[in-house]
């Protein structure tokens, strides 16, 4: 039961990572386009993720249920001494959520517009940041239970290079999810081109915030380099994304579309594989190597199953649902301002 | 500002604001399913129009509950992780249970507002229906986790530790039905209420008539019928209360000192330091009627519980009368209303009773509100009742006030969105649905 639930988190933050991941990118995309191509972009987002990017943040919801539920020291821990970015997050998520809504649903267009998009851009870059950043100060050891000022419990337990980089790796690798999805939601070679760029250069500066993570794991003494290279699965898992990464290339510069979303999809799993495989049942890593374990610091059985019985129960009805969402809406694609 | 007292009204703050959003959307749906149903039926395009507008409004409500949701179920950890560290794996299953309800929710939504002329009608109108059974069950599961905090169950509490756990019977604790049923009532008077009134109001300023009329019937039929099945309700919770905590229905009454034919207290001045209520009108032994049935029965004041598990008795007071009040005000509106509709056709065309409605807009509402800061400060000072006090709850992190701040900043304005937004909604009928294709 209780690896059923660890599988069910593991599924849960991937699919937010892929998903949600992508959703956050596609403002980022618009935060990093020039004035006159914003509308297109706009338009190509609202038709690709209209109808779907509510549901694409449910599985934020499921995962922090299932942590507070099944994990409750993990989620109390990082509670308190990840409460600054858990809370800039938050905002991140309201403002996100409310103006992606409003400047579609406002009755009138007018000036109100450009209030919601800057909203909208500037916070979808903002919440991947910090989300990437409370995920790396998990593992990064800076956590101290003991700590006895305000700055060693409350701050520095995130503010480091390490968490900063993995922050803005994850917005990378959020605009470089939505830069491939998007290729293939446009109807004419100059937007595809756009975003076949977008994604170029989303893809460069994964690289870059990539090896600034490593850099930065080296400074603070992290051994990242023996988390992620030290065993099989990790090192199969990085020959395998930097090969279909190629891949998804060369497909790209051939104009075949159909393999570009799983490739990048894959790439992204694999980077999650091995940055969670070597240290896990370990998801938070304490100062003085202490550690929170998801097999030893979860709840009760009783707890574990109801809460397994819950996520099996739940998946029958979502998944079938969700499928069926998506599916008819790749079908047949949703046109601007169509419902009105 | 104290950290202790930050923490709780950052909660309060979230929930005040999250409760409005929760229950429009779940009650709003069933409004367009009615709607929807008719457009369906009759092809008389006002219900297409009508179902459209509502969507827009519930696409708004939607997105700020859904975002203030997630919110909170980031602030029980953020603000109580002690509690939650105990009680998350408890009292967690309702949660869990309401992720997929929530989950389900958001697609059908999707389905929903996106799927006009897209799938078979009756398909597109049951998605419809989906958004608001699964809105339902995320209300009433959400309540259930909010009742084990007044009516815990389902461990055994021995030497500070948690053993034993049933996390179903947790769910199943003795206060989740009343609350529940008594919240999903609220829910619908109070939607009903508002959306009616704002209805009411524009077929009063005489803009799109046909469009608001047919709006307001099918509101003002909901919240009626609502208004006046939520006393029964409210009477099933009110016994509920005076068994399992006996020290809330003391404060909600004001009921200093325990006796027999205890009187049923009206309004007044609750006066904690000299024990007595000034200026109150008391209708004697109906309290004791109230809370068990029986003129005679014995009533525990709060003379018998000890000074420091005392609920603060003004707060609770007061909330409890402006609930009550609001309560009865609307049902005697839906009164009339009903009277109305089946003898006296006449009034329906008169102002007066539209006047009323406009009135009667927000009285939902603040009772709702109201309503939630009885069940809430009336459990104080448990988090959980009898089990883990508030202030042992609460994060050592300081300076939450400045957290306060800052969510109180950022709902105001968003209040401020929402509304603004909304009388755009309105402005626009005129221009976006009064037509006739």
């Amino acid at each position: 039961m209780l690896y059923i639930v660890i599988t069910f988190l593991w599924t849960s933050i991937l699919l937010y990572l892929l998903l949600g991941g992508a959703d956050y990118g596609a403002g980022i995309i618009e935060l990093f386009t020039s004035r006159k191509n914003k509308a297109v972009t706009r338009r190509t987002l609202y038709g690709a993720i209209g109808p779907i990017w509510e549901a694409n943040h449910m599985w934020l919801i499921i995962a922090i249920v299932i942590l507070f539920v099944g994990f409750p020291v993990i989620y109390s821990t990082m509670s308190v001494h990840l409460h600054i970015p858990l809370t800039i997050m938050l905002l991140g998520i309201i403002a996100r959520g409310t103006a992606f809504t409003f400047r579609h649903y406002d009755a009138v267009v007018d000036d109100m517009q450009y209030l919601y998009n800057t909203i909208f851009a500037v916070s979808s870059f903002i919440t991947p940041l910090f989300l990437g950043i409370i995920a790396g100060s998990a593992v990064s050891g800076h956590i101290d239970p003991q700590a006895d000022t305000f700055l060693s419990a409350y701050i520095f337990s995130w503010l480091h290079w390490f968490a900063v980089s993995v922050g803005m790796f994850t917005v990378a690798i959020c605009g470089f999810l939505a830069s491939v999805y998007l290729i293939g939601e446009t109807d004419n070679d100059q937007d595809r081109l756009r975003f076949a760029h977008k994604a170029q250069f989303f893809n460069i500066a994964a690289v870059i915030c990539g090896m600034l993570v490593f850099v930065a794991a080296y400074i603070e003494h992290i051994p990242l380099i023996d988390w992620v290279f030290g065993n099989w699965v990790g090192r199969i898992a990085i020959v395998s994304a930097t090969l279909s990464l190629v891949w998804m290339w060369s497909l790209l510069y051939q104009g075949r579309l159909t393999l570009l979303r799983p490739l990048a999809g894959f790439q992204v799993t694999m980077i999650l594989l091995t940055t969670t495989y070597k240290h896990f049942p370990n998801i938070v890593i304490l100062k003085g190597g202490g550690y929170l374990s998801l097999l030893e610091h979860s709840g009760q059985e009783k707890t574990m199953e109801a809460l397994a019985l819950a996520l099996l129960i739940g998946s029958v009805f979502i998944l079938p649902a969700l499928f069926y969402l998506i599916y008819s809406f790749q079908k047949k694609p949703l046109e601007y301002g169509a419902e009105h | 500002m104290d950290d202790f007292i930050a923490a709780r009204s950052q909660m309060a703050l979230s929930l005040g604001f999250h409760i409005i959003f929760s229950c429009i959307g779940m009650v709003m749906p069933f409004f367009m399913a009615v709607a929807h149903y008719y457009w369906l039926r009759t092809d008389n395009i006002v219900y297409k129009n009508v179902t459209k507008a509502w969507s827009k409004g519930v696409a708004i409500f939607f997105a700020t509950g859904a975002v203030s949701g997630t919110v909170l179920s980031f602030e029980l950890g953020l603000l109580w992780p002690e509690f939650m560290k105990h009680a998350g794996p408890i009292f967690g299953m309702p949660f869990s249970l309401e992720g997929t309800a929530f989950f389900i929710e958001a697609i059908a939504l999707g389905f929903f507002l996106y799927g006009w002329d897209r799938f078979n009608k009756w398909f597109h109108w049951f998605t419809g229906v989906i958004v608001g059974v699964s809105g339902l069950a995320s209300g009433i599961l959400v309540v259930a986790a909010n009742a084990w905090m007044n009516s815990p169950a389902g461990f055994d509490f021995v030497n500070g530790q948690y053993l034993n756990i049933d996390p179903i019977e947790a769910m199943f604790n003795d206060a989740w039905f009343s609350q529940a049923l008594h919240m999903t009532i609220a829910a619908f008077v109070a939607t009903g209420f508002a959306v009616a009134g704002v209805h009411a109001l524009m077929i009063l300023k005489g803009e799109n008539v046909l469009f608001h009329t047919k709006s307001f019937k099918i509101a003002a039929i909901f919240g009626c019928v609502a208004a006046i099945l939520q006393p029964l309700s409210g009477d099933i919770s009110a016994k509920d209360v005076a068994i399992r905590q006996p020290a809330k229905l003391a404060a909600m009454e004001a009921h200093f000192h325990t006796e027999k034919s205890a009187a049923l207290i009206v309004g007044g001045i609750p006066d904690e330091e000299n024990k007595k209520v000034d200026y109150a009108i008391k209708l004697p032994g109906f309290l004791s009627f109230l809370a068990h049935g029986d003129f005679e029965s014995e009533v525990t004041g709060l003379d018998k519980i000890p000074e420091e598990n005392q609920p603060p008795v003004a707060i609770t007071h007061y909330a409890f009368q402006t609930m009550v009040g609001m309560g009865m005000a609307m049902m005697l509106v839906a009164v009339l209303y009903f009277l109305a509709l089946w003898k006296k056709k006449s009034w329906l065309s008169s102002p007066w009773l539209l006047k009323l409605f406009v009135a009667a807009t927000p009285l939902g509402f603040i009772a709702v509100e109201a309503g939630w800061t009885v069940t809430e400060v009336g459990r104080q000072p448990w988090i959980i009742h009898n089990v883990m006090r508030t202030a042992d709850a609460v994060t050592p992190m300081p300076g939450i006030a400045y957290s306060f701040y800052l969510f109180s900043a950022v709902y105001v304005s968003l209040a401020f969105v929402v509304i603004f937004m909304l009388y755009r909604q309105i402005k626009m009928v005129g221009t976006l649905y009064d037509k006739q294709n």
